[in-house]
């Protein structure tokens, strides 16, 4: 079973290798979104300290969103998918191992470059350890909200927005809990330890429920 | 062993077929034959369970496809229009891959020599996008070759292939029946294959 897991997330890196733009597009789109800010409201340290934590999740929000769509939709072009959906494997696992693959292509850059981001607003060494940990517990749970929408909306139309307008408001609670735990971490890393936790426990139900949910929209949308 | 009762497929308001009755036993080949539009391919992916019949069922020794699941798939190869390999992984690669997921232990040597018998020596390692469409084809139906499973879905199998690759193809499904396997395929070339011992199924007509 966990050879099976493994060649498909080994599998997903390999192409990605392949085509290292479409890895890159994504940490360069949140690099950019996040400098933005400091250059049009200005150097001000109070304010940037207050604008830090939000704009850094929204921008990991939208990083994470913009990659979604590729997600499943190549695999659905060249038929792929529907060979992963015939294999004698439970489909949980494979989905499992393609969000793995996302996350890890998506998320992890982000977390790894948050000392960096943290440095242009000015945000505390605890403020910038607390936000590390944040996005390390909440960007896989963006990865395995969003498999279900990109999921749902494969083959469809102007998949893309539409995948916007699914996804965006379930990010909400892990948006709302990733900034403030940011904030309160500012003063000390044990204050955002409520915070963390209610993170790790999107995760926990994330990970057990999310990849049925987005299994079974996988065989809705393929027939 | 393969069987289908009273099977009903509509696509949109459309109906394609209705009351199917079917029967497939080992060593059998069916050749689903009819005009563009006829619900080939639908017959074939409800077959496969990609698509959910209106009403009917499909059964595998004596089970439904549905509660049976991952075990049918696992007895199961289908081959559809689209290659389903990936352009930027090599043939070996691609085949290593199926093989894993299909739970074969497959040796590199063994994908290498499958690659060969298909015709591809000396592309067994160039990323399958480079390759024409006819190669492509071939890659995908070297799968035939490395795979275990008793029931092959093929559709429309013999599109994009030269005679050389069409006539292996033919003796390939045709050493699988003899071995007791069972194939079902559409095709709307004339090949000595579906002319012998082969049963027949005309749909819309």
């Amino acid at each position: 079973m966990f050879k099976v897991f493994w060649s498909v997330l080994h599998r997903d890196l390999l192409l990605a290798m392949r085509r290292r733009t479409d890895v890159l597009t994504t940490l360069f789109f949140f690099v950019i979104v996040v400098s933005l800010f400091p250059l049009g409201v200005g150097t001000e340290h109070a304010v940037l300290r207050v604008l830090g934590p939000g704009v850094v999740w929204v921008a990991a929000l939208l990083a994470s969103m913009l990659a979604l769509e590729r997600l499943f939709a190549a695999d659905y072009e060249d038929g792929t998918l529907e060979q992963l959906l015939l294999t004698g494997q439970p489909l949980v696992l494979l989905t499992l191992a393609k969000v793995t693959a996302h996350w890890l292509l998506t998320g992890l850059p982000l977390v790894l470059i948050a000392p960096l981001v943290g440095m242009q607003y000015h945000l505390s060494d605890s403020a910038v350890a607390v936000m590390m940990v944040s996005l390390f517990l909440g960007t896989p749970v963006l990865s395995l909200i969003g498999a279900i929408g990109a999921a749902l909306t494969l083959g469809l139309r102007g998949g893309g927005i539409l995948l916007a307008l699914l996804i965006l408001p379930l990010y909400i609670p892990v948006l709302v809990y990733g900034a403030g735990a940011v904030e309160v971490g500012a003063v000390a890393f044990g204050e955002a330890r409520p915070y963390l936790t209610l993170l790790a426990a999107f995760l926990v139900a994330a990970l057990a429920l999310a990849p049925f949910a987005s299994s079974a929209a996988l065989r809705i949308s393929i027939e | 062993m393969l069987q289908a009762a009273k099977l009903e497929c509509r696509r949109g308001d459309r109906l394609l077929f209705s009351g199917l009755d079917l029967q497939i036993d080992a060593g059998t080949l069916l050749h689903v034959r009819g005009r563009n539009g006829s619900g080939k391919t639908t017959l074939l992916r409800t077959l496969c369970g990609l698509f959910t019949q209106d009403a009917g069922e499909v059964r595998w020794k004596g089970e439904s496809i549905r509660t049976l699941a991952e075990d049918y798939r696992s007895d199961l190869l289908y081959l559809g229009h689209l290659n389903g390999i990936k352009g930027d992984l090599t043939g070996v690669e691609n085949l290593r891959l199926a093989a894993t997921l299909d739970g074969d232990r497959i040796g590199v040597d063994a994908v290498w020599s499958a690659l060969g018998r298909i015709g591809l020596t000396g592309f067994e390692d160039l990323p399958t996008r480079m390759l024409s469409q006819g190669q492509k084809k071939r890659v995908a139906l070297a799968r035939l070759i490395l795979s275990r499973a008793p029931l092959w879905i093929l559709d429309e199998p013999f599109t994009a292939l030269d005679v050389a690759a069409v006539d292996l193809l033919q003796g390939l499904i045709a050493d699988h029946v003899a071995a007791g396997g069972l194939a079902v395929l559409t095709t709307h070339q004339e090949v000595p294959l579906t002319s012998g011992q082969a049963r027949h199924l005309d749909l819309g007509a």
